[in-house]
């Protein structure tokens, strides 16, 4: 079975698929009797109905499911230079997953510890920042929700946004010039006679870190803010009331009850942490932490574009996983999560 | 409490000074004479990283292409946004959960991957079907920052629909108007904020983005690219600089914003005394 | 140019609930005509089922003498003002009146000639070019019939319109209506859950109930003559005793009730040995002296409300029963709490209507 008999057979599937869902909505209706509300375009009129189903229909076919498609599609096929595509030696195969597993296409002896580590230790990593950055921000958002007065508030906000008119290289130049040997911050605690020589910062990846864990501030701080500000505070002033002490108010009675902001922002960050790229090419240290650099030499630097979309797609499919994982835990959808 | 005090003051102190940190070190770097970026020692004052940045021809470059892809993703996501939040409306209650998680998905999928598989998709389409012409960095980097910018959009204008009193189309429509001119006379007009809000977010959204746009652009170059291959390569203050005008640039603007409304608010307040 | 509307068998479902059911009526051009009932009677489904805003399950619609199955609300000849009045906010007084004439494609300066004279008619001469939101509530009341007429419906249709207003504001906007109503000459459909306001503005009114339409007719048959026990509690005030039909005697009956035999008019024929209900106006049920009307009821006084023009007396019987009176400035003062009383009715001032249960 060539690949070229594989594109048929996705778009089969996708139609097969669309055929089962308007038949099953077709099933729905004939038992329940006629429609009450009515029909789509009867209720936005036919040039705007048309304008919505092309606009929505190109954009979620075109830009978002088929490219995901292709590159899932491609991610099972060998290199072959750009002629020998669609022929006879476009097969499907596993050989991308096996590299990435095994370092090897073919041979499953030993497994690719450089590439399986990074993801391991980038899936940790961005568990670890998102954590961090849960717990440095919560305070705040407590604070500007629960506390806050408007005038504060409003200032707050202000200060806020504004750091954040940086984009991601620009941000991590600026941590690589903080952390360096020579940078600021070295010099600021040699001279303050904490240390003897220059921590290292970049080369054990406290620089990255520092950096990952800025650049998606905002992004847990506001979903915990919404969610904070919606808190009755009576319910604090009940438990504190039954006598509990602070810590034990917020663990056992805020959290809970925001633990839909907190979903949000944590899953936010972790996905953006994830794929983070600019940051790690700019302040990674000796060691090879983060995988997606790694999925860029695939396509930039090695060429091998199947490979590159098979890591690109594992690290998608982990993530979706890791992510679903956490939704079903804390028993929440995902329109809780997206504000 | 007074520990609790104290500690809360150092938190905030702590929090603001990290928030800040990076800021601080352009600014040293941007107006030091040192010919490395650094923040410390300050060698001398200069302006000069600020002209070196005027004369550098790649970063221009770099900049127009990046205005002109931010154009276009305004011009693709903001009316796209628009019909997926409309759509959300109209859409039979059944399919709306899982309409809602494909729209929205692109905004928690990894933007990498979303350039790699623009890149793949269109490079085999567009081999398929003969359209080569169609294969290029600009507009591979629209569909692909659009298809998140869009969803971004579509969430603003959602969150807008919802304060919308659905009467006054049922009045608009008993007065004699037809589905097109209802959407044109009375939802649109409400929008417009919204409409503005969307445009300004899919520009800087756009214009800042980096991840996606790296894989999407082919061998073309934005300003994000080009920053990036100058900062691996090791470079010269002069990226301080722009950090520094960027900066400046949009806190101004951010101001200007507050202080029109602001005056807004208070000419009503005056009004309604 | 008023039109008649012909409602035949019209019924509203949705799913397993019935907002209407089966309701017939016609309803004469250029009158003023009330439905009223509490809340989730199914009038305001039925206005809406008239402007074209819900499509009937079953029933036949027609205005005008034509039939309006498939005509959406843009297409039909009425004018609907909402609850909320609806009011386009991002445009002004002019605008909002204009806007139908806008639609239609009339030319800017006809249009705003049209506003200018709408405006005179709900005397709101000079307020064309201020914005929504600088209005009071009355003068938004009036913005909104304004915008409905320019469009020159057949029949104006109105959710009731008057509910956010305070009540002094509320009784004056009602006979400007009554006003309007009489100067443009068209078919005016109003709905209220205020049984005194909708005796004061109409023609005729409609008594809803669950869906169904209890009775048609005046203000005065719906006070004298309720045909069903919850049009007799919902109009006025009423006291309702039950029992069962014991005898009759030609136009009247006699009910065992709780409180003795009593006699009543029976204009339904209510059967002897069926249930019914006795249905006694407060104004009709009074402290009597000794060997006065046939049918007397020991009580005892429970609270006294004095209204100015009127007293309320509740009384309470020895069963518990609570029984109200309405007493003019000319009748006798009656005694203080917990005195006792007699009370005494005369048997052609009551009514036997069919036990029913009424909406709480």
């Amino acid at each position: 079975m060539t690949a070229s008999d594989g594109h048929i057979y996705l778009l089969l599937a996708v139609a097969a698929l669309l055929g089962l869902l308007l038949l099953w909505r077709l099933a729905r209706r004939l038992r329940r009797g006629p429609p009450r509300r009515p029909g789509f375009f009867r209720r936005t009129g036919w040039p705007l109905g048309l304008f919505l189903v092309v606009m929505v229909g190109t954009w979620l076919i075109v830009m978002v499911v088929l490219p995901q498609l292709f590159m899932i599609d491609l991610s099972f096929r060998p290199r072959l230079p750009l002629a020998q595509m669609g022929g006879p030696r476009d097969i499907y195969t596993l050989q991308n997953y096996r590299y990435l597993l095994f370092g090897s296409t073919v041979s499953t002896e030993s497994w690719n510890a450089v590439h399986l580590r990074a993801l391991g230790l980038t899936i940790v990593s961005a568990m670890l920042i998102t954590l961090f950055n849960l717990v440095l921000c919560y305070p705040l958002a407590y604070y500007m929700g629960q506390v806050a007065g408007p005038r504060g508030l409003r200032l707050l906000l202000l200060l806020l946004i504004a750091p954040y008119w940086l984009n991601d290289i620009l941000r991590a130049f600026a941590f690589r010039i903080l952390f360096a040997e020579s940078g600021l911050l070295n010099a600021m605690l040699l001279g303050a006679g904490l240390l003897d020589r220059p921590i290292d910062f970049i080369g054990q990846n406290i620089a990255l870190y520092a950096c990952l864990t800025y650049a998606y501030m905002l992004l847990m701080l506001f979903p915990l803010y919404n969610a904070l500000e919606a808190f009755e505070h009576s319910q604090a002033e009940a438990a504190r009331d039954l006598g509990a002490p602070w810590w034990h108010i917020h663990l056992f009675v805020v959290v809970p009850a925001v633990k839909g902001g907190i979903a949000s922002g944590c899953t936010l960050v972790f996905m953006l942490a994830t794929g983070a790229l600019a940051a790690p090419l700019v302040l990674s240290g000796t060691s090879v932490l983060w995988f997606t650099p790694i999925v860029y030499d695939r396509f930039y630097q090695v060429f091998n574009w199947p490979q590159g979309a098979a890591y690109a797609f594992a690290l998608l499919a982990i993530c979706i996983i890791l992510v679903i994982a956490l939704l079903r835990r804390l028993r929440l959808s995902l329109t809780d999560v997206v504000r | 409490m007074r520990f609790g005090r104290l500690a809360c003051f150092a938190y905030l102190l702590a929090f603001f000074t990290y928030l800040f940190a990076p800021l601080a070190v352009m600014g040293l770097t941007a107006f030091n004479t040192a010919s490395f970026p650094s923040a410390w020692p300050i060698e001398g004052w200069t302006l000069d990283w600020f002209a070196a940045l005027a004369r550098d021809g790649e970063m221009l470059y770099g900049l127009r292409n990046s205005l002109w892809i931010g154009l276009l993703v305004v011009l693709v996501s903001v009316p796209t946004g628009l019909a997926g939040a409309l759509m959300m409306q109209h859409i039979a209650p059944s399919l709306r959960g899982v309409y809602y998680v494909l729209a929205v998905a692109p905004v928690l999928i990894p933007g990498v991957i979303i350039g790699i598989a623009t890149v793949i998709f269109w490079r085999e389409a567009t081999l398929n079907a003969g359209l080569r012409f169609l294969y290029n960095g600009t507009l591979l980097t629209v569909m692909g920052q659009s298809s998140f910018i869009a969803s971004y959009c579509m969430l603003i204008f959602i969150a807008r629909l919802h304060r919308f009193d659905r009467t006054l189309e049922e009045a608009a429509a008993d007065l004699g108007a037809g589905k097109t001119t209802i959407f044109f006379h009375i939802t649109l007009p409400f929008l417009r904020p919204a409409i503005l809000s969307a445009a300004v977010l899919a520009f800087l959204s756009s214009f800042e983005n980096y991840n996606t746009t790296t894989f999407a652009i082919l061998a073309d170059k934005t300003l994000t690219t080009v920053l990036a291959g100058q900062v691996r390569q090791g470079t010269t203050p002069s990226v301080s600089a722009l950090a520094v005008l960027i900066i400046g640039v949009t806190t101004a603007a951010f101001l200007l914003v507050e202080f029109w409304r602001g005056g807004d608010w208070r000419r009503r307040r005056a009004a309604l005394a | 140019m008023a039109a008649e509307v012909g409602i035949e068998r019209l019924s509203v479902r949705y799913g397993p609930v019935t907002a209407v059911d089966d309701v017939t009526l016609t309803i004469g051009a250029g009158e003023f005509f009330s439905f009223l009932g509490p809340s989730g009677c199914g009038k305001t489904t039925l206005l809406r089922s008239i402007s074209g805003f819900v499509e009937p399950t079953e029933g036949r619609l027609a205005i005008g003498g034509k039939d309006m199955r498939g005509i959406g609300p843009n297409r039909r000849p009425t004018a609907l003002i909402f609850q909320s009045l609806a009011l386009f906010p991002l445009m002004t007084v002019a605008e909002n009146i204009a806007y139908g004439l806008r639609v239609r494609g009339v030319a800017r300066e006809a249009r705003r000639r049209r506003a200018e004279r709408l405006l005179q008619t709900v005397a709101l001469e000079g307020y064309g070019d201020k914005p929504i939101d600088q209005l009071s509530g009355g003068q938004r009341q009036r913005v909104a019939i304004a915008r409905a007429l320019a469009v020159e419906p057949e029949v104006l249709l109105l959710d009731e319109p008057l509910s956010a207003l305070d009540l002094k504001l509320r009784q004056h906007m009602r006979n400007e209506l009554r006003e309007i109503q009489r100067r443009v000459g068209i078919t005016f459909i109003y709905i209220t859950h205020d049984q005194g306001e909708a005796l004061t503005v109409s023609d005729r009114i409609g008594v809803m109930s669950r869906g169904r339409l209890e009775q048609v007719g005046a203000g005065r048959e719906l006070y004298d003559a309720p045909e069903t026990a919850f049009v007799a509690s919902f109009v006025g005030e009423a006291n309702m005793l039950a029992g069962t039909v014991r005898e009759r005697h030609g136009e009247e009956a006699v009910l065992d009730s709780a409180l003795g035999p009593l006699r009543a008019r029976n204009p339904r024929g209510l059967l002897a040995g069926s249930r019914a209900v006795l249905f006694i106006r407060p104004e009709f049920l009074l402290p009597c002296a000794e060997g006065e009307p046939a049918n007397r009821i020991g009580v005892r006084v429970a609270g006294l409300a004095y209204e100015g023009s009127a007293t309320h007396v509740s009384w309470v019987t020895p069963a518990g029963e609570k029984l109200l009176s309405l007493l003019g400035p000319r009748d006798a003062a009656p005694p203080a709490p917990g005195g006792a009383a007699m009370l005494g009715f005369a048997a052609q001032d009551a009514l036997l209507l069919p036990p029913q249960e009424l909406a709480a």
